[in-house]
């Protein structure tokens, strides 16, 4: 195995041709964004103590990532390439992503009290979330269509969700475990993470973005 | 050897003074990996080569200190409301700065490290800092307190390296330094690996680390 790496290799992989619904498998599978790329880690940590709030969150963050993915590739491709200012790449998608996220607090607190409710306390932490600017990030290195882009944007999202929802079941049942002091919390919980993602490699013959 | 009794104690003052008790607090005490838990995206996903991991947290470092003093100076004059979008301004410019530099004298890393360079940008720890310390203190307070941050983030990142590349690719820093027929864990290079290594660290830190509060976070 060259030194490059599996890893690297696999971040950077020429997904070219790939339809963009093996795109949004794979984004939910084999390259699932907190496990294989580690996104999102901080909210993951801190939200995946009960089930019913890791899917709200897991909603949101794929809500916001679907409209930034779309947004932001747009933006990317008719605005910052043909200037020659891709430099400003990072300055663009957070600025985008922070004014998106508040938009959607104030329309959905606008149209739809009830969601607002479910969602709202979450939203100002997605804008932090690295997931988003990650999907991103990736979305452009990768060199996605637009069809692909937003594939995977949704994809992303969902694996996100299937991940921390997952995780948060199984801290449910380890409550009543007898875990050691300092590994409590957020120790076990890598751990945990490190065997789920263990898991997860066993999909990794089921779609292939090479 | 008169200098030395001198040197001692000097050193020892500043750090149980306030900038260098900032500092120390950050790297030791609360330091940014095990117990605030910030940061541990880039942590996971740089630590499988050496070398990376230095660049990753020179450039930390970098946009860290930078940032904080300069969200620092502009304290006063932030208005509450558009205070985080300020900030994330201000890290993304340092951030810009490093992906530049990075891909002009570090091509291969750079390639390698691919979007983790911009997502410093998302990074917990400065935006904690620029929260928690940044924009309620002075600049040079301010530039301890960064340094530190910094430094608690790179000695566990140098750390969790040291032990998965030997064992990933039997290499260091890209020289072979297992026995010829040592046998390869991959596991240590793929994600599992990483989330396992950074598990085990976190105990370790928390069991050895003197606890400044007591969290609730189980």
């Amino acid at each position: 195995m060259d030194i490059g790496g599996l890893v690297a290799a696999a971040k950077s992989a020429d997904v070219g041709g790939a339809a963009p619904y093996i795109i949004f498998i794979a984004a939910i599978f084999t390259n699932n964004i907190l496990l294989s790329n580690f996104l999102g880690m901080c909210s993951f940590l801190a939200i995946s103590r009960q089930i019913r709030a890791s899917f709200g969150l897991g909603m949101a963050v794929t809500f916001v990532l679907t409209m930034t993915s779309t947004i932001n590739w747009l933006l990317n491709h008719y605005v910052l390439v043909p200037l020659e200012v891709e430099y400003l790449r990072f300055i663009t998608f957070i600025i985008v992503i922070a004014a998106l996220v508040q938009f959607v607090e104030i329309v959905i607190e606008r149209f739809s009290p009830a969601l607002y409710f479910a969602l709202g306390i979450f939203l100002p932490l997605i804008t932090v979330n690295c997931a988003i600017l990650g999907v991103c990030l990736f979305m452009v290195i990768r060199s996605y269509t637009f069809a692909q882009a937003i594939g995977y944007g949704i994809g992303s999202g969902l694996g996100w969700t299937l991940a921390i929802v997952a995780i948060a079941g199984i801290r449910n049942k380890l409550r009543f475990s007898n875990v050691p002091e300092p590994l409590q919390g957020v120790g076990i919980t890598m751990i945990l993470a490190g065997l789920m993602a263990f898991a997860f490699m066993g999909f990794a013959g089921m779609v292939d973005i090479k | 050897m008169a200098d030395r009794v001198v040197a001692k104690p000097a050193l020892l003052k500043w750090f149980k003074g306030k900038s260098g008790a900032a500092m120390l607090e950050q790297v030791w005490v609360e330091n940014p990996i095990f117990r605030q838990i910030l940061g541990i995206c880039s942590a996971l996903a740089v630590t499988n080569l050496l070398r990376n991991t230095l660049i990753m947290c020179a450039a930390l470092i970098f946009v860290n200190v930078c940032a904080n003093m300069i969200i620092s100076a502009l304290r006063d004059f932030t208005p509450r409301r558009t205070r985080m979008i300020t900030q994330v301004l201000v890290i993304a410019t340092f951030v810009i700065i490093v992906d530049l530099v990075i891909k002009a004298f570090a091509y291969e890393a750079s390639k390698q490290m691919g979007a983790y360079v911009g997502l410093i940008i998302t990074n917990c720890i400065i935006m904690g800092r620029a929260e928690a310390f940044a924009s309620r203190n002075t600049v040079g307070l301010t530039f301890w307190d960064a340094l530190g941050s910094g430094l608690g983030y790179s000695v566990v990142l140098i750390a969790i390296a040291l032990m998965r590349e030997p064992l990933g690719f039997g290499t260091l820093l890209g020289v072979r330094i297992m026995p010829a027929g040592f046998v390869e864990w991959q596991l240590m290079v793929l994600p599992p690996g990483a989330f396992i290594g950074l598990g085990l660290f976190i105990w370790i830190g928390r069991a050895i680390a003197p606890e400044k509060v007591e969290e609730a976070a189980k």
